[in-house]
């Protein structure tokens, strides 16, 4: 098996359990119909309302690769949403729109970047700053109101349909596949990697763990821009309060059922976007299934608890030696029937 | 026997660390436990104290089988640890350290003053006379080690296991660690000594086992053993050949023409003061001094890690601009620093990654070393430098020390530096890879690269190198050459007052 396959294997067969348990209690779970020309049904909407925090999941994997974390990725979603919608009230074209918009984001990101590789502040509160000042940019832009817009063009962006598959779902794999071709064909994962797990020793190796760092930053305000921009786009108006509220949580958590260590260090992207994937279909299946919607978050929470004990490397072990106990005690039967058949 | 392993096994992916080893500790014992890096030392302790489980054969303590599966086990057995990084709290007190997890308690509560005197009577007949309310940490490294003993005896006391407990020692706690182990071995403890300073094992202990690449190789008395012996049983190889290696012509003047690098009045305030050097191409430069004279601060300027205040350096080319690593890279320097876990290895990266780590950063994230290059510079560099693990893709991490410096100092070889600094380039690492990396110095200096080693073991020192420079103080105070270096000369410039440097000044 190859060894990118196997790193994602664990979320790959949770998911896989998630949708078998979403199945049992609502069974339409995997029906999927073709109609005016796009693809509908329960999967098809979990794809699509994942987008926001798979496309996190992207940039906050990069970011926990160096050992830190990006609590303000939510909040940029309200503040990239906001300059977009701005923009176009203001008269500004499509394409301006979202220039605008992920130019916001990337400069959010390099000033979370800069405090923490520069000035030296611990990342969690580095980007707290954001996470809670952002929300207050977000209403001046706004001026407190929802701004909503009507430009069919930038509203294509989150609820259109290309090729019978809705655009977001387009977007976020694209984005996906390109973070995954740019950190794993150049040396940029290498070097974010060996940053994350030793930034001293990085550093007398020559590696620009300065840059590195506000790259990453960077790259996770990128992604919440472009989330910003779905969400925006879906609604057709900005709401500086609600946008993106609590994502930041969803996208850390999507990042560690993949798998990656909030230490820093080897990380994989796919896995993490996988994470943001079984924990949209936990809550599109909890949905579905009809629980009073006060149950919701306790059963979620549930969940995740039960997936992250199951893929936890000390009970994998515990279970590995468990197993290698019984066959010991078992193979002295089959020990001595295995020549017994080779005579023959 | 007090403890007996009788065919201990234990097998990591692909790798037997600890082959059918039989050993014996009687009370009253202190049994020295030698061997090169990777031979099996750490991995027998780790089976005996519950860290690792083994794989076959059988731990006996006063002839009940037992089997520890954590170090708290381990130690309600009777087996406790000292290790050379001291495993205490250095933000408690010492009262607090020595009863901690069994704190006297009155009513449910901690009662300080039972704890501070149970603490006392912990430390009675150690020689220490401490504070007892202090916080650990305001103690030295030696004074922590005394305590953690009295704690792990107080805690098992029947089997103590000192993992080079004297590493970070000097002489004179070194001889205040021994009194307190040979007052142990009377009270009948059984003592497992890990040391590579064999000095030391000859002073301490009454038997040596030495272990070779997972095998027991020879249990003997340590006064019937001499040192040739034992050393060939942990090397392996014959001693004959190496010595001859080891009279090496050395350069009695030095070389004319033009220097590969100049320094020039280069220092740090507070730091380093100011100092001139000339680096001749394919010269050893040795760099001695006691801890704390400015040695590795030296180094750290030359590399670019602080920014000298005053002083230019410079080649045939002219000046050269060393703000920071990248700098110092980009002009052809290499540094392999003294502390390898956390300015060397990236631990959890593997083998090629971290070899190639320093020519990629170089190279710029865009231009990837290619998979096929990087492959073929870990193969290389494995076989090169006789770096023992499973494969290139092994996590430095879970190499022996004096693998991991080897990996480290690949990293730089495969970017081919002009000048290399050597910040105690075999410190924690036994002899056969102390040779090795020895050898290796001579190897890459007959090709016209300059090194700077810098050590604490003067007799390494002086076979090395072509030049001494001698540290105190942070200044010079000595530069020895040719036939100028010896052992005397050495220690005399190291040791020498403040008087006798004016007068030679």
């Amino acid at each position: 098996m190859p060894a990118a396959v196997k790193r994602i294997l664990p979320q790959l067969i949770t998911l896989l359990g998630v949708m078998v348990l979403v199945s049992l209690v609502f069974p339409d779970f995997l029906s999927i119909d073709y109609s005016d020309g796009r693809l509908v049904g329960p999967v098809i909407d979990v794809l699509k309302r994942g987008a926001p925090v798979a496309l996190l999941a992207v940039g906050m994997t990069l970011v926990v690769a160096t050992g830190g974390i990006d609590l303000s990725v939510g909040t940029l979603m309200a503040i990239t949403g906001a300059v977009a919608a701005a923009a176009i009230v203001a008269g500004h074209g499509l394409v301006l729109a979202i220039v605008l918009a992920l130019a916001a984001g990337l400069c959010a990101g390099g000033f979370s970047g800069f405090l923490v590789a520069v000035v030296g502040i611990q990342p969690i509160v580095a980007t707290l700053i954001l996470m809670i000042s952002g929300r207050g940019i977000a209403q001046l832009i706004t001026e407190g109101r929802i701004l909503t817009f009507n430009m069919p063009g930038f509203a294509f962006l989150g609820s259109g349909t290309l090729l019978g598959v809705p655009v977001p779902v387009w977007i976020w794999l694209a984005v996906t596949a390109l973070a995954i071709v740019i950190v794993r064909r150049t040396a940029l994962g290498l070097l974010i990697e060996s940053v994350g797990i030793n930034r001293r020793a990085s550093a007398l190796a020559g590696v620009n763990a300065r840059v590195i760092l506000i790259a990453v930053y960077m790259a996770s305000g990128l992604c919440a821009a472009l989330a910003g921009i779905i969400t925006t786009a879906d609604i057709r108006g900005a709401d500086a309060n609600n946008a993106g509220l609590w994502l930041e949580l969803d996208a850390i958590l999507a990042t560690v059922l993949g798998g990656n260590s909030l230490r820093g260090g080897r990380f994989s992207i796919s896995a993490a976007v996988i994470g943001a994937l079984i924990i949209q279909t936990i809550n599109t299946g909890i949905l579905l299934a009809g629980f009073p919607s006060e149950y919701n978050l306790v059963i979620k929470a549930v969940l995740v608890i039960l997936i992250l004990v199951v893929q936890s490397p000390s009970l994998a072990g515990d279970l590995k030696r468990l197993g290698s106990q019984l066959s010991r005690r078992a193979p002295r039967r089959s020990a001595k029937a295995a020549p017994q058949r080779s005579d023959r | 026997m007090l403890l007996a392993l009788q065919s201990l096994t234990k097998t990591f992916v692909g790798m037997k660390a600890l082959d059918e080893v039989d050993f014996e500790l009687a009370s009253g014992e202190v049994h020295a436990l030698l061997g090169e890096n990777g031979a099996g030392k750490s991995t027998l302790i780790k089976c005996l104290t519950g860290v690792y489980r083994r794989d076959a054969g059988s731990i006996l303590l006063d002839g009940r089988d037992i089997s520890p599966d954590s170090t708290s086990r381990a130690q309600a057995l009777g087996i406790g640890t000292v290790y050379q990084e001291v495993n205490l709290l250095p933000n408690l007190t010492v009262a607090q350290n020595l009863t901690f997890g069994h704190e006297p308690r009155r009513f449910g509560i901690i009662s300080p003053r039972a704890q501070r005197r149970r603490a006392a009577q912990m430390l009675e007949g150690y020689g220490l006379d401490i504070d007892l309310d202090r916080d650990l940490g305001s103690y030295s490294v030696a004074v922590q080690q005394l305590v953690a003993i009295a704690r792990a005896v107080e805690l098992s006391g029947r089997v103590l296991i000192l993992d080079e407990p004297t590493a970070s020692l000097d002489d004179r706690e070194v001889q205040m660690l021994f009194a307190v182990v040979r007052r142990l071995r009377d009270r009948g403890l059984g003592i497992i000594f890990v040391s590579h300073f064999l000095d030391q094992v000859y002073a301490l202990c009454d038997r040596i086992t030495v272990l070779r690449n997972g095998c027991r190789i020879v249990t003997e008395r340590s006064d019937s053993l001499d040192r040739v012996r034992l050393i060939e049983h942990m090397l392996g190889r014959e001693l004959a050949a190496q010595e001859e290696s080891e009279k090496r012509h050395r350069r009695s003047a030095p070389l004319a023409g033009e220097p590969l690098l100049s320094f020039a009045g280069v220092g740090r305030r507070g730091f380093v003061e100011p100092f001139d050097l000339e680096v001749q191409r394919g010269e050893v430069i040795g760099m001695s001094g006691l801890l704390g004279s400015g040695r590795t601060e030296t180094a750290e300027l030359m590399f670019g890690i602080r920014r000298m205040h005053s002083g230019t350096v410079s080649d045939a080319e002219g000046d050269l601009r060393l703000n920071n690593p990248r700098d110092a890279i980009a002009a052809g320097f290499g540094f392999a620093p003294e502390d390898r876990k956390t300015d060397g290895i990236i631990a959890d990266l593997s083998i090629r990654d971290n070899i190639v780590l320093a020519m990629q950063a170089r190279r710029g994230w865009l231009r990837r070393v290619p998979r096929a290059e990087q492959k073929r510079l870990a193969a290389d560099y494995i076989e090169r430098l006789d770096i023992r693990t499973s494969g290139p893709e092994k996590a430095v991490g879970e190499l022996s020390g004096g693998n991991q410096q080897k990996v480290v100092l690949a990293r730089w070889l495969a970017m081919n530096p002009r000048f290399l600094v050597l910040d105690e380039p075999t410190r924690g690492i036994d002899v056969g890879a102390h040779a090795e990396i020895l050898q290796l110095v001579r190897e890459l200096t007959a090709r016209g690269m300059a090194v700077l080693v810098i050590s604490s073991e003067l007799d390494e020192l002086i076979a090395v190198s072509d030049r001494v420079i001698v540290l105190r103080d942070r200044r010079q105070v000595a530069r020895l050459s040719g036939s100028d270096i010896t052992l005397e000369n050495v220690v005399h410039a190291i040791a020498a007052s403040d008087e006798h440097r004016e007068v030679s000044a």
